[in-house]
Formats: C-alpha cells, structure tokens, sequence
C-alpha cells in the first residue's frame, strides 16, 4: 500500500503543527443545563496535511471546526495557530490568523452574497488587503483564481450573480473566494454533502489538487465517510461521537481496520454501491438506536448504552482515553483496549 | 466478477419482470408525463413520457440527480401535484380483485381511498407530514377513521403491530407530539403510519436524506423487514445509489424527465448500458477497499425549459456522436443478455461497459 | 423540488435590467400598477401643478359655490376661494412631509437596527431599550406637546419630528433582520476574510435587505401621511398656508359636512388623501411580491 508510505508521519514530528486544539471544549448554556458540544479534544493538522473529521450530528465536529476558524472561542483549552494560541493574539497577528484560515461552508445557496457579483465577491477581499493593486489587477487575479478551481473560462463567471450559477459552480466561487488571501489551511465543512453525487467528485478532485499544488493544509468536516475516505486517504482521520473523539489515525486504518465499536458500526452502516456486497455486508446491530441527548450523557463512555461491546461495570465508570491500539492508530474504548482489536475482518484488505 | 448468476429473491423478481411474463403488473404505467405552467404561460415539461410497470411484491428503485424529474414522477403518481402541474397518459392500478383503475381518471372520495388504500407516499421531511399540534395516536385513528369502520381498539392494536414492526414502542410513542420524536423515530412513525391501511404499494421519497447513517441503516433494515412481512410493492426514490444497491430488486434511472435505462438491479449496478447510468456508479465512492477511481460527469443536469437536442444526455456524454444529437433514442431491450428484462435508451450501448477492476490510484491523479 | 441550473433567459440579468424586471412585474400586476400610476399622479400634479395655477385670493362673491359651477370645477370654500387650485397646491407639502418623514425614520432606522444587531452587547440594549421608551409614549399625544413648544409652521420641521419619532418600530424590524442575516454563510465569510464591520454591515448586508427597506419606507410614507392629517384635523399645527390637511380641518371646522353646496370642498382632501395612501399601500403589496423572490416564484 504505497499510500501508506507516503503519509508524513515522521517528518511531521519535527515541524510545528499549523493548527491545533489542545485540550479543547465548547460548552453551551442553555435551558435544558450545560451542553458539553465539544469536550476536551486535542487535534492537529501539520502543514498541507489532511485531517478529515467525521461524525454525525451532533458529533460536535462542526462546532470544533468553528474554534479552528476563531468563529466560536473556546470555553477551554487552546487553539493554536502555527504554535501561538489565537485569543491570546495582538490585533495584526489575529488578523494575519484570520486570513491564514479560511472556511468553506457547506450550502453553496448561503456562501455567496446573493446581491454580489462573482467578479465583487473575489475582488473584495484582494483589494481590501491589498493583494493588489487596483481594478484591474484584481480582476486578472479574480480570473486566475476562477481558473485554479476549474471554472473556465472565467470572463463567463465574473460578471454573473449566484443565483445563476448551480450548486457545484457556486462551490466552486466559494472555494476561490477562500483561495484569495493565499490560507495555509481551509476549513471544508461539510462543503460536498449538498451537490449532487456526479459532481461531489470533481470538487473533491479540484480541493486535492489544491491542496497537492499550493500546499494548503485541510480540516475536512463530513458526516460521510466514503467521502473523507476518498479526499483524506494520505491523511488522517478523527471520528467524533457526542462531542468526542473515539477513534484517531491514518485514513486507510479508520476505514479498513476501525478498531472502536462505533466506528465499526458506521462503517458498516454505510450501504455499498454493489448489490451483492451490500446485502451480504456483515452488521452487527446496535443495542439502541437511540442518540443520547448532549444535556444527559450517559455515564463512562457515552457509547455504552448503544455499544455491542458493552460490559456492565467496565463502560459505564470512568469516561475512556484514548490509547494506541494499534502503530498510529487509537481509540477511546474501554473493552478494544483491554482486549486488542480483535480480529481481522473479513473485508479487511491485508495492509 | 462481472456475471450474472440470479440468486434468491433477485431472481424471482427480475423474473416476474420480464415483459410479457405471466404476472400481471400492479402498476402500469404507459406515456406518463407532468407539466408544470410557469410564469407567462409558458410550460415545462418535468416528466417526458414514463412507461414503467411495477409488479406484485417488486421494490423499484428510481434514480437520478436532482431535477431529472424522480419526486415528480412520484407526487404525479399519487396526483399529489402542486396547483401548477399537471399530470397526463395512462396510470393503471391493479385491484386485486380484478377491477382496474384509471388513477389519472379519480377524484375525490375515490382518489382519497386510493391513496391510502392502494397507495401510500413516505416523503423527504418527515416533519412536514405531521400536525405539529397531534400527537401521534391522534394521528393513527385520524388516518384509519377517514377510511374504515374500524373500532378504538381496533386501531390502537393495528397501530401498536406496525409500530413494533418499525421497532418502536408504541406505549411510548403513540402519546408523543411529533417534535418530541427523533428524526429517524418519525420516519420510521410515518412508515409505520403509511401501512395502517395495507397498501399495495408504497412510494418513499428520499426516505433516509438528511438522515444520520446509523438512522439511515435502521430505516434501511425496518423496510427490509417491513417488506418481508407484508409483501407490499414499492418505488423507492432516491438519488443514493448505494441505497437502490440496498434495497431495490429493480432500478430505474431518469435524466431529464425519462428513463434512460430500467433494469434488474445486479444488471444495473455490474453492467450498466446507459452512459448516465455508468457515470453515476462511478461517481459513488465505494466504502470498503482501496481508494477507487472515480470519475465525475461533466457538466450539469439540462434545464428542462431548454433541453439538448437529440439525446439530452449527449453534451455530457463521452460516448456522443453526431447522431446522438438529431434524435432521442427510444428505450429499448439489451439484445445480448437473453432473460433478462434490461432496457436503454442509448444508441451506443453497445459500447457501454464498467470495468471496475480498481487499480490502487491515489486521489493525487484521480482528477 | 429545486432544479439545478438556472434557465438560460436568466443570464444576463444584471442590476439595470433588474429595475427594468420590476417595472415590468409591476405592470403585469395591475393593483400595483394602478397604485404606480396614482401615486405617479397625484405627486406630478402636486409638484408641478402650482406653476400654472393662479394664486387663489379671498372673494366675498364666490363662497362656498357648488361642484360644477363655471369656472370652479369643485367649487369654492367660505372665503370664496377655488377648491381646485387649492388642492393642487395642497398636496406639496403632504406628500413631501410623508416622504422626508419616512426617509429619516428609515435613516435612523437602519443605522442604530443594523449596528445594534451586529455589534450586539451594550450598543444593542442602548438601542433597544431607547426603542421601547419610545414605543410607550403615544406619538399623537408627544406631537400635541411637541406642537406646543414648537412653531411647526415648517414643512421640514414637521417632517423631522414625524420622522424623528417613528422610527422605533422600523428600527426594531430592521434589528431583526440583521440578526438573522449576519448568521448568514456569506456574511460569516466576509468576516473570515476581515473586510472589516462597515463594509460587512453596509455592502454585504444591507443590500440584501433593500426590498424590506423599500417596502418599510412606503408604509412610513403612509403613517407619516396619517399623523400629518390627524395632526391638522386635531389643529394641532398652526394653521398657516394652504394643504390638503389645513383644508380638511377648515371645511370640518366651518361645519361644511352639513351643506350640500359645501359638500366637493370637504370630500376633495378626503379623497386626494385616500387616493395617495390606497395608491401607496396597492404598490407596496405588489412591491412585495416583486421584491420576495419566495412569493415571486410561486
């Protein structure tokens, strides 16, 4: 697996991480009580590395995403960008982080300023940051930006509005508009999960060779992991349940050899694009359906009440750290760490 | 990897499909189209031409992008047709009993019992199918009271079987209000309540979207069971198609308002004929395994008000030649597969294959 | 069901042919175009209609002469001064007052809303707190005290303390709106891409509220048009010059509703007045429908 290879495990150990939460939680008043939407995570994302995030609502993953961005400030820990925590930043440093992360949110109905043109929307932020200098010059590096995310050719885009562009063209602007003030890492929430399946592809197609050719480094948010599979591969994954990280490590481990139940049962959760794969498809049925309410998380781990794994006395005390399972690879699991990963499944390649 | 050996209930299905077969269709439909008038009195054609038959027990999946026409397809079937649209060509539905039924032809008392009775739709958003200020028991006897005589007792009981089917707990759930429910729990309610009357068949809109992947799999394995126990019929709208991979017997692929290619869903999914169809297995990206390589379909789906000339598929399809773009091509049997009940609307189908013996690409190239 | 690409007559609409599109909606819906028209009217002949009418003088010969008579189409009024010239001259002021009123109300409104709902905090309790003072206090009744201390024989006097007090409600509106908006993606990422908050408040938001605005000002044009008159009838404003509203408050005063030669001096006021708000108020509806897209595509 030479995909494997490539993952910058050992060189990323020397450089200082581009983005990272230490210790980071978000909690929200409310009138049901305190809402621990994310609660003590550490993540970090090195320079032009991918680092998919993945949960399902409610997860909190997008709330991390949003300290990340400086949108929400944590209500503890740090955030820290390229080694300097961000709310402890002068104004021109704030500023230069502001600019350094940059977001892309998922309705490209939203993103776009409707009464704006394209050619408004791009130029705004060069001129105002003097990327360069007048009209025109910021038009040509509108057009080029245009180019760089395959809306081609650009005179055809400049002048339009958002509403007369369709969803993937929209996402599109959305990530050109990101591209305008040269980021270091983008943050893509959720950014493919509205276009339709024949054009969720060629976005990702254009994100990854962004960030394989200026270096930009991802945070890459989505509930589905098919899709964080296929843009975060050389990556790393983190999966998020109910505001906490239960699984970490390298993309092709999460999907191929997940060690902790819930990731096991996403996996399997997921229906294949293959009829006789997917009726055969092995599953092991929850104990719950039911998503317990962040106001009133259960006990230990928060999984224990829906985990096939569940053992009385062990999953409902403490709440789980995460530990190294396997090279690379950990999970936040009582039994998985007492016990090893178990098994090779039967859908798992040989790595 | 690419053979078809018909196993189990895939087989009996695709057999009772087969044209001419000697089951008779539950549902005909024949030259089915849905207009919509649109401002300055102009009209858009949604729907352009539908010949389906769906039969006894069969679960048909219908796919495509957003605007190929799939949720008006379904909302024209049902005559649930918002003000400005209007539905025409034959839709026959088989009573049991012998006696057919124009559906196209109803009104009133005998369109209301139609639907409930005969047919019974499960939308997108569940929420919006529920009176926020009822609770679900209200619901329930609501719903059996419009169209039987049953008794109090008689529709708690029924309720309480098809909740527990669903895998709820009716003491719970039948005295709730409808936002206290999940939304996974209101799909699988709406479920539960769509089949109080026994339809022959149930059409579910995009029943799992916006659904978490845990939720989507419990509904996913509720309509298995579902099915299994009351054997209905059912088109299954969606534009998943992992989920028709899932859960059809038979797939249905629409672009533009037609089908373009109606096949037994091993067919389909391991030799799609129709270069829309082939695209868009191969923009899905699988779970298990390697990275795959993936391809997207250039392009976006036509306006409906300006439709390509020819084939509307052809500005986007890499199999196109010059006589892709004078006339659209009929949808007609695959030759060369003998027993199977596999249509295309493609000239070039010949040419059409899916090879997916996946080499380990990284995403790097893929673009 | 939302289709994905756009028609292909959609192209090309650019922010001139979008005012051409309204002109063009705005005639296809003929309540609004009537209201168009009459309010198009009503404002030329008041605006140009003065230069070519004599001055009317007091005649003791000619009181209170009925419609219709030769040379006075509505007849004259109890100092014999011709009803018609009269109303055209007497629209000037109404009409400016309704629309200098509404345009400082909506003013102040959208500068203290929108900041008060973006910055949020300290500046948004200031605001809204200083809205519900205002709200309590019964605005006639603050005009009647107000009248008192003031000479409010200015028609920008008057329309500055109309507009100056009916702006809490817009404001509160106004507030809402931006709150809603700034939680928008774009506005999110205006501000991730530090275009600083004036730009954000007045390029990314406030153009996405100008049919709100616009249909906010027309209906300010109405209440101040309401508070004017109800401020004359009451002979709460000095008396001095000649407006629909002085009219109406003499022909009531003189007790003209009671004779029928009288009866074209009294109904003309009403009439223009009713004519200018029913105008409004019908362009407005329609504007509403032109403006909001969801109500546009149904």
């Amino acid at each position: 697996m030479s995909a494997l290879e490539k993952t910058p495990e050992t060189t990323a150990e020397s450089r200082t991480p581009l983005m990272t939460l230490a210790g980071v939680s978000q909690v929200f008043d409310t009138k049901a009580g305190p809402i621990r939407a994310v609660d003590n995570i550490d993540l970090s994302v090195n320079p032009g590395e991918v680092l998919c995030l993945v949960g399902e609502s409610g997860s909190g993953k997008t709330t991390a995403a949003r300290m990340a961005a400086g949108l929400a400030r944590p209500t503890d820990g740090k955030v820290e960008f390229a080694g300097n925590d961000i709310w402890s930043m002068n104004r021109s440093d704030f500023g230069r982080f502001r600019r350094g992360v940059q977001y892309v949110h998922q309705d490209p109905y939203a993103s776009l300023n409707p009464t704006r043109t394209i050619l408004q929307t791009i130029t705004a932020p060069l001129l105002k940051h003097r990327v360069v200098k007048g009209n025109k010059a910021a038009a040509d590096k509108a057009a080029e930006l245009l180019t760089k995310v395959d809306l081609t050719p650009p005179e055809n885009y400049l002048p339009k509005f958002p509403h007369q562009l369709s969803g993937g063209q929209r996402q599109r602007v959305s990530v050109a508009r990101a591209l305008t003030l040269d980021p270091k890492l983008i943050i893509a929430d959720e950014s493919t999960s509205m276009l339709d399946v024949s054009i969720r592809i060629s976005v990702l197609a254009m994100l990854g060779r962004l960030r394989d050719d200026l270096g930009v480094g991802f945070l890459f948010i989505t509930h589905d992991l098919a899709i964080a599979k296929y843009f975060g591969w050389n990556g790393k994954t983190a999966v998020m349940y109910l505001g906490r990280i239960v699984e970490f490590g390298p993309t092709p481990k999460i999907i191929n050899a997940p060690t902790h139940p819930y990731t096991r049962a996403l996996i399997d959760a997921i229906p294949e694009p293959d009829p006789d794969l997917t009726k055969t498809k092995g599953r092991e049925s929850l104990r719950s359906l039911e998503i317990p309410s962040l106001a009133h998380l259960p006990s230990g781990c928060s999984f224990h009440p829906r985990c096939p794994l569940f053992e009385d006395g062990l999953c409902d005390g403490e709440v789980p750290q995460l530990v190294e399972i396997r090279p690379g690879q950990s999970a936040a699991c009582h039994v998985v760490a007492r016990d090893g990963a178990g098994e090779v499944r039967p859908d798992e390649p040989v790595a | 990897m690419v053979t078809t050996t018909p196993s189990g209930k895939t087989s009996t299905a695709t057999a009772r499909a087969v044209r001419g077969g000697e089951g008779k269709p539950l549902l005909s439909i024949r030259d089915f189209k849905v207009e919509y008038r649109t401002g300055g009195g102009a009209t858009v054609q949604a729907v352009r031409g539908v010949d389906l038959d769906l039969y006894p027990g069969e679960s048909l999946a219908l796919v495509g992008e957003s605007g190929c026409g799939k949720t008006t397809f379904g909302l024209g079937l049902l005559r649930l047709l918002p003000r400005l649209g209007h539905a025409s060509g034959k839709v026959i539905f088989n009573r049991g009993d012998g006696t057919e039924i124009d559906i196209l032809g109803l009104d009133g008392r005998d369109l209301r019992e139609f639907r409930w009775r005969d047919a019974a739709m499960v939308f997108q958003g569940a929420m919006n199918a529920f009176n926020p200020v009822l609770k679900i028991r209200a619901h329930m006897h609501d719903t059996m009271r419009a169209h039987t005589k049953a008794t109090r007792q008689e529709i708690e009981d029924r309720a309480g079987e098809l909740l527990r089917l669903v895998r709820l707990e009716p003491e719970r759930v039948m005295d709730c209000y409808p936002h206290e429910l999940s939304g996974g729990m209101r799909q699988r309610v709406l479920i539960a309540m769509s089949l109080l009357l026994e339809p022959e068949v149930l059409i579910l809109d995009e029943p799992t979207t916006a659904l978490d992947i845990l939720t989507q799999r419990s509904i996913v394995d509720v309509l298995h069971e579902v099915r299994e126990r009351l054997g209905f019929s059912m088109i299954f709208i969606s534009h998943d198609l992992s989920l028709a991979a899932e859960l059809a017997d038979r797939v249905a692929t629409m672009y533009a308002g037609r089908l373009v290619e109606t096949g037994g869903v091993r067919d389909l999914f391991y030799r799609p004929r129709h270069p829309y169809t082939l695209g868009l297995i191969k923009a899905v990206p699988p779970i298990v395994g390697d990275l795959p390589d993936l391809e997207s379909i250039p392009g976006g789906p036509p306006s409906l008000a300006a439709l390509p000339k020819g084939c509307t598929f052809n500005p986007r399809c890499k199999f196109a030649t010059d006589e892709c773009r004078e006339a659209e091509p009929d949808l007609l049997p695959v030759t060369d597969e003998p027993g199977s009940a596999h249509d295309v609307a493609c000239i070039h189908w010949k040419d059409v294959h899916l090879d997916r013996e996946v080499p380990n690409q990284d995403l790097g190239t893929a673009s | 069901m939302t289709e994905a690409t756009i028609p292909v007559t959609a192209i090309g609409t650019t922010g001139v042919s979008r005012f051409a599109g309204i002109m063009k909606s705005l005639r296809r819906s003929p309540a609004g175009f009537i209201g168009f028209v009459l309010v198009a009217l009503l404002v030329l002949i008041s605006a140009i209609g003065p230069f070519f009418t004599p001055e009317v003088a007091p005649n003791v010969k000619e009181i209170l002469l009925p419609a219709g008579t030769p040379g006075h189409l509505l007849g004259t009024d109890n100092e014999g001064k011709d009803v018609l010239i009269q109303m055209i001259a007497g629209g000037r002021t109404v009409i400016f007052v309704g629309f200098v009123a509404a345009a400082i109300s909506t003013i102040i409104a959208i500068v203290l809303g929108s900041l008060a709902a973006y910055l949020g905090g300290w500046v948004d309790s200031v605001v809204v707190t200083a809205a519900d003072v205002f709200l309590t206090v019964p605005q006639i009744v603050l005009l009647a005290v107000l009248g008192a201390f003031f000479k409010l024989d200015s028609p920008v006097l008057l329309a500055l303390l109309v507009g100056g007090l009916s702006w809490p409600v817009l404001t509160r509106a106004v507030r809402a709106q931006v709150f809603s908006l700034k939680e928008r993606e774009f506005v999110e990422a205006a501000r991730l891409l530090d275009l600083g908050t004036p730009r954000v408040v007045f390029v990314e938001i406030l153009p996405n509220m100008a049919s709100f605005i616009l249909m906010n000002f027309m209906i300010g044009v109405t209440n101040a048009i309401y508070q004017l008159v109800g401020l004359y009838l009451l002979g709460l404003a000095p008396l001095t010059g000649s407006n629909w509203g002085i009219m109406l408050n003499r022909a009531w005063i003189a007790g003209a509703i009671f004779n029928d030669n009288s009866l074209a001096w009294i109904l003309s006021p009403i009439v223009a007045i009713i004519l200018l708000l029913l105008g409004l108020v019908m362009m407005t509806r329609s504007l509403e429908e032109i403006l909001n897209p969801r109500l546009r595509d149904r």
